[in-house]
């Protein structure tokens, strides 16, 4: 499974960020998580805008990953199913995931001295749900990705 | 005799790189994986974090309990290989047992460097290269209350770091001018520098051990220059030698073992990656050791690639670091390009962009060579430094964007939509060989 973001009908809204942050909270109440939570909740996907131009960015599970090599605490993995996988038990904050990952995507934890990355919020992405223009969608075969980023280009 | 389809030496990145990638394109080969350590696949890079007690001794171990049974390997821990005859493809052991192989991997890593001071071989002096090293130091620390620290290098200056953060006066000796200096600019030393300073570790450069002081033990230390600095504890941190003893005579070697893009040595089926090869470095454009994590276990891929019969070629190896010290992150990739970029006729060889903000702390530095970036060092503010380093692998010239590289928001909305979108596509795998 990847998630595939369309460019040209992202509206850069950020919201993908805020859903992100939230589904990785506490609380996972969106009220909750940024007004009450002692620890403010960091979203692992990104969006990059310079308008009018906007899109999403957050782990592509690559097939060979830069991080996974770079790991030097083997916090980063790639598991049997073809994802990558972060365990912060194991993180140690070394930042040579940030140094490694073609994407950006691995992003400095906001409450910790480690990293956070995508974990697909275990099958159930919250980016895509909130996605208000569909900017984002799930592709579950390779076949599927013909257009968007985590496609062909463009 | 026992045979392997592939045998791998060494317990680290680069054999373990190997193992996994070998592992996602063949099932069912035999594979064995020598160490002469006994401890199951653990990491060199994390002592430092075990020793300031930021993980426990059971996270100093790289990979979960069931990982050789899960891979099928088998593993041949505790021993020492003697020889290896390459032509008939037989090593031994030193207890003389034998074992075929069809392929090898040597990935045995580096010897910590440790300088012919007089006095250098009494007790309380240590490495930081071996599960062993550490349990002796975590001993020691108890007792000592100074120590002085041999290399202001990237390993020096973390341990450093973390026999302060026990309590103890720590002295930092350093032979060049300034600390880091192979590795990063004189603006970026400084600011490490600054931290070690403001908390409390002292640095003294221009200066070397001449002798080690003490009865059976470290007692104190005489520099070049006359100073005694009394010392409970040593630790050497100037870098590692290459492992080669496997190899010398018999493959070509040099400082490392040679290698080629396809991680071969001289010799057929004879793959070889790590801290102990010299590879090609694509932007210093020729053959040196990079003994970094990440190459290690890159250079482990390709080989297994190779070894199962699909060619790919490691094109795009380099320098990297991803560092902090006291809180400083710091994070440089590529060549260290000092001065204004101008060679020795004067002539301009590199363009430098830097911006630095003392206040701040933080500091950008892109070198570019005809559009191309060279090198970099982001220093205070690293966050999706990978963004750069792939412009470098893929050798994207950069000269119509390049000013938006020293902002700290730098992303891919910053570079040309064609470029962009090459960039973003699904899957980039670099150093494939394709039929000419």
């Amino acid at each position: 499974m990847k998630i595939l973001a369309k460019p040209e009908v992202c509206i850069g809204c950020h919201l993908c960020e805020v859903w992100c942050a939230v589904s990785h909270s506490r609380s996972k109440d969106i009220i909750k998580a940024f007004l009450h939570e002692k620890e403010k909740p960091s979203p692992r996907i990104c969006v990059e805008d310079r308008v009018p131009l906007s899109f999403a960015i957050q782990c592509r599970n690559c097939d060979e990953p830069e991080c996974v090599a770079a790991c030097i605490s083997g916090a980063i993995y790639k598991d049997i199913d073809g994802i990558v996988k972060h365990d912060p038990e194991k993180c140690v904050g070394c930042y040579s995931c940030i140094m490694a990952c073609p994407f950006g995507s691995i992003r400095k934890d906001l409450n910790s001295y480690k990293v956070v990355k995508c974990d697909l919020c275990n099958g159930d992405p919250q980016c895509v749900k909130k996605c208000p223009n569909n900017a984002l969608v799930i592709i579950e075969s390779e076949e599927e990705c013909e257009t968007g980023l985590g496609g062909e280009g463009q | 005799m026992n045979k392997f389809d592939v045998v791998i030496i060494g317990n680290s990145a680069g054999g373990i790189g190997c193992l996994e990638t070998l592992r996602t394109l063949d099932k069912d080969s035999k594979i064995a994986l020598i160490s002469d350590e006994k401890y199951r696949t653990y990491s060199r890079a994390l002592i430092p974090y075990y020793l300031d007690g930021k993980i426990d001794f059971d996270k100093m171990y790289y990979r979960p309990p069931d990982f050789y049974e899960k891979m099928g390997v088998e593993p041949i821990l505790g021993r020492r290989v003697a020889e290896i005859d390459y032509n008939d493809k037989i090593i031994e052991f030193d207890d003389g047992e034998k074992i075929a192989f069809e392929k090898i991997l040597l990935s045995t890593g580096g010897n910590p460097f440790i300088p012919p001071i007089e006095g250098i071989d009494k007790r309380n002096i240590f490495t930081f290269v071996k599960m062993d090293d550490v349990l002796g130091i975590k001993n020691s620390l108890q007792a000592a209350e100074r120590a002085v620290v041999l290399g202001g290098g990237v390993i020096g200056l973390m341990v450093a770091e973390v026999l302060k953060n026990k309590g103890l006066e720590v002295i930092v000796v350093e032979l060049a001018d300034r600390v880091l200096a192979p590795v990063v600019d004189e603006t970026t030393s400084k600011l490490v520098e600054d931290v070690f300073k403001e908390n409390g570790v002292k640095i003294i450069t221009n200066n070397t051990i001449k002798k080690v002081i003490g009865k059976d033990q470290v007692e104190a230390v005489l520099l070049n220059d006359g100073t005694e600095i009394p010392a409970d504890i040593l630790v050497v941190g100037i870098g590692v030698t290459p492992r080669i003893e496997l190899a010398k005579d018999k493959l070509e070697t040099n400082r490392g073992i040679i290698v080629n893009k396809k991680m071969q040595t001289s010799v057929a089926d004879v793959y070889a990656c790590g801290d102990c090869v010299e590879l090609f470095d694509f932007l210093f454009e020729g053959s040196r050791s990079l003994p970094l994590w990440p190459i290690a276990y890159a250079g482990g891929r390709i080989a297994a690639y190779n070894m199962c019969g699909i060619e790919r070629e490691y094109t795009h190896a380099m320098a990297m670091n991803a560092m902090h010290f006291f809180g400083l992150y710091i994070i440089n990739a590529g060549l260290n390009v000092l001065g204004d970029g101008r060679n020795e006729n004067g002539d301009i060889e590199y363009d430098i962009l830097s911006r630095f903000n003392g206040e701040k702390r933080t500091y950008r530095k892109i070198i570019l060579k005809e559009g191309r970036i060279v090198g970099i060092i982001l220093a205070g503010e690293v966050d999706r430094a990978g963004i750069i380093l792939n412009l470098m692998r893929n050798r994207i010239n950069v000269n119509s964007f390049k000013e938006s590289l020293l902002e700290p928001d730098f992303g891919y909305v910053d570079i040309p939509e064609d470029i962009r979108w090459e960039l973003l596509r699904d899957d980039i795998v670099l150093g494939t060989v394709f039929e000419q």
